[in-house]
């Protein structure tokens, strides 16, 4: 479990990318929910924490597809493929996160690992 | 509403009838398409597809085990349509009887001039992009003509693959249409960075060679020789076989902002349509690929709905890929008074800019900076529900 940042730091509408390998995303939905996916969407090199949040759905910022923030699906091409979900808890004002254990689905060409 | 037919089976039909199915329409779609391919994305074509490095499923349209619960006459042409836009003639001599129609008969590239050589191509189909392909070795010479995205994008894969690349721009500063002077000399500039030669202000006046293209021959006299040549110089709207339908076809199938032609039960989306844009005070068509996919919902509610939903869309965005970098574009830079950067440097190829009309942004262009960019874009957007119609016709 890694611990993110204090609730309080990412307002409502915000996402925040982390730089893990692979990069993950968090977003803090205008509902209030606290949820993350992984950043690198799946049809190319695009970080969903630069999306356009709408609900509990992420739009790629480069092509559109829509990703639910919950199950990680896709709604359209060109992205075709999930993404991962990851666990978020916040205890006591802190967002933590629980990396999920199944592969990345990373696009063709792209190395998912951290940095910029 | 019982049966609708959608008109071209590419990213707006297809977005259309996606939008169909999940606005609730059960009865009868068929979706008309001259094109013997299931639907693909054409973005790829001229970039990382016509490398090679992306395979035709990868770029195919439709999901795995997608249904639509349409009946597809692929490989057929759509001929005319009565003036009640109630009765589609196809090419195999057969008829549709519809309730409802959707226009997404797309555009097809500009060709200057009737007589091509081999070795002369346009960029539309998968298949022009396999034939483009096939001319792209080490070594070999290509002229693109045109300094748009199509012609900057082919001139940027083609050189990644080892090809020498001349392109030929009669504008004096490429890009200035749609970026404004300062922007587009910047954008341009890209080709320069990485060594492919770039000739503006100078127009083709003919193309040289009988069987197989030799070279162009230059308005100032000159002649670039060449193995082969990409005619990148635009797009016109399919709408010939409307004609006789009653519809105004000026610059595409006119609409109002929300996908309704003259004829109730009639829409038009994508490429082949010109929508009122409140914001410009003109009809204006998009030949982007967002629109053509996020706007399909909107001609489908007014549709479905008689014409009394209206939908609001979002200002228009499109991206493109040259050189390894990404250019983003959202808003209108038509009309703009002014263009200022806010972040990073137009000499770094690194920059954000803010497009301004009477001190109010309405566009932003950018080259990086996608954290800032989807900023702006929301912003525009809001801005764009919350100005009344009447304030914005000047
Ligand atoms: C090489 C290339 C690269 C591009 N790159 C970008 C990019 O980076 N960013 C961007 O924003 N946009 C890009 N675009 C533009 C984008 O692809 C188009 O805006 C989009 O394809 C429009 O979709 P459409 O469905 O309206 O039209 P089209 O894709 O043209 O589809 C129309 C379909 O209708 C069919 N048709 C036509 N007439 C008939 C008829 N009478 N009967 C039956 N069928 C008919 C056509 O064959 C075609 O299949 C690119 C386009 C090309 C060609
Ligand atoms: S990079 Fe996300 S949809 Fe293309």
């Amino acid at each position: 479990m890694i611990r993110v940042c204090p609730l309080a730091d990412l307002a409502r509408g915000e996402a925040k990318r982390l730089d893990l390998d692979p990069a993950v995303a968090i977003f803090h939905t205008e509902d209030g929910e606290v949820l993350a996916i992984d950043d690198t969407c799946t049809h190319q090199d695009a970080s969903l924490a630069d999306g356009w949040l709408e609900g509990c759905e992420v739009e790629c910022p480069l092509h559109s597809s829509k990703f639910d923030l919950r199950t990680g699906q896709v709604d359209a091409p060109p992205a075709k493929r999930p993404v991962r979900t990851h666990q978020v808890t916040i205890t006591d004002g802190d967002i933590y996160l629980t990396i999920a254990s199944e592969q990345p689905n990373a696009p063709a060409g792209v190395d998912v690992e951290a940095g910029p | 509403m019982k049966t609708v037919a959608v008109v071209g089976g590419s990213l707006a039909g297809l977005s259309a009838a996606r939008a169909l199915r999940k606005q609730g329409f059960d009865g009868a779609v068929t979706i008309v398409s001259d094109e013997s391919r299931p639907p693909y994305d054409r973005p790829p074509l001229s970039k990382s597809f016509l490398a090679g490095a992306t395979t035709e499923a990868e770029i195919a349209l439709l999901v795995d085990g997608e249904d639509l619960g349409a009946d597809w006459r692929t490989g057929v042409t759509a001929t005319r349509l009565d003036p009640r836009g109630r009765r589609v003639e196809l090419s195999d001599g057969s008829a549709l009887a519809v309730d409802g129609l959707v226009i997404a008969t797309g555009a097809r590239p500009r060709r200057p001039w009737p007589r091509m050589p081999a070795g002369v191509h346009v960029l539309r189909t998968l298949d022009d992009a396999l034939g483009l392909r096939a001319r792209l070795f080490a070594g070999a010479r290509l002229v693109v003509v045109g300094a748009g995205f199509i012609g900057a994008e082919v001139a940027s894969t083609a050189h990644g693959l080892g090809v020498d690349v001349t392109v030929i721009e009669a504008a004096p500063t490429p890009l200035s249409g749609p970026l404004g002077i300062d922007i587009g000399a910047v954008v341009s500039a890209l080709h320069a960075d990485h060594g492919v030669r770039l000739l503006s202000g100078v127009g083709v006046a003919s193309l040289v060679g009988e069987a197989q293209i030799e070279g162009v021959e230059l308005t100032d006299g000159r002649t670039i020789a060449a193995d082969a040549v990409l005619l990148g110089v635009g797009v016109q709207p399919n709408v010939e076989w409307l004609t006789g339908s009653g519809l105004p076809l000026t610059g595409g199938v006119q609409c109002d902002s929300y996908g309704a032609t003259g004829i109730p039960n009639v829409v038009a989306v994508g490429d082949c349509a010109t929508w009122y844009d409140r914001e410009l005070g003109a009809h204006h068509r998009i030949e982007h690929w967002t629109a053509a996919r996020e706007r399909g919902a909107i001609a489908v509610s007014s549709l479905l709905s008689g014409g009394t939903e209206r939908v609001e869309g979002r200002p228009p965005y499109f991206w493109s890929d040259q050189y390894g970098r990404t250019l983003q574009v959202a808003g209108h830079t038509r009309g703009a008074e002014s263009a200022t950067v806010e972040e990073g440097s137009v000499q770094d190829r690194d920059f954000l800019a803010v497009y301004r009309r009477g001190g109010e942004p309405v566009a932003v262009v950018a080259l990086g900076h996608g954290r800032s960019f989807m900023r702006w874009r929301k912003q525009l957007a809001r801005r764009a529900v919350s100005v009344p119609p009447s304030a914005l016709s000047r």
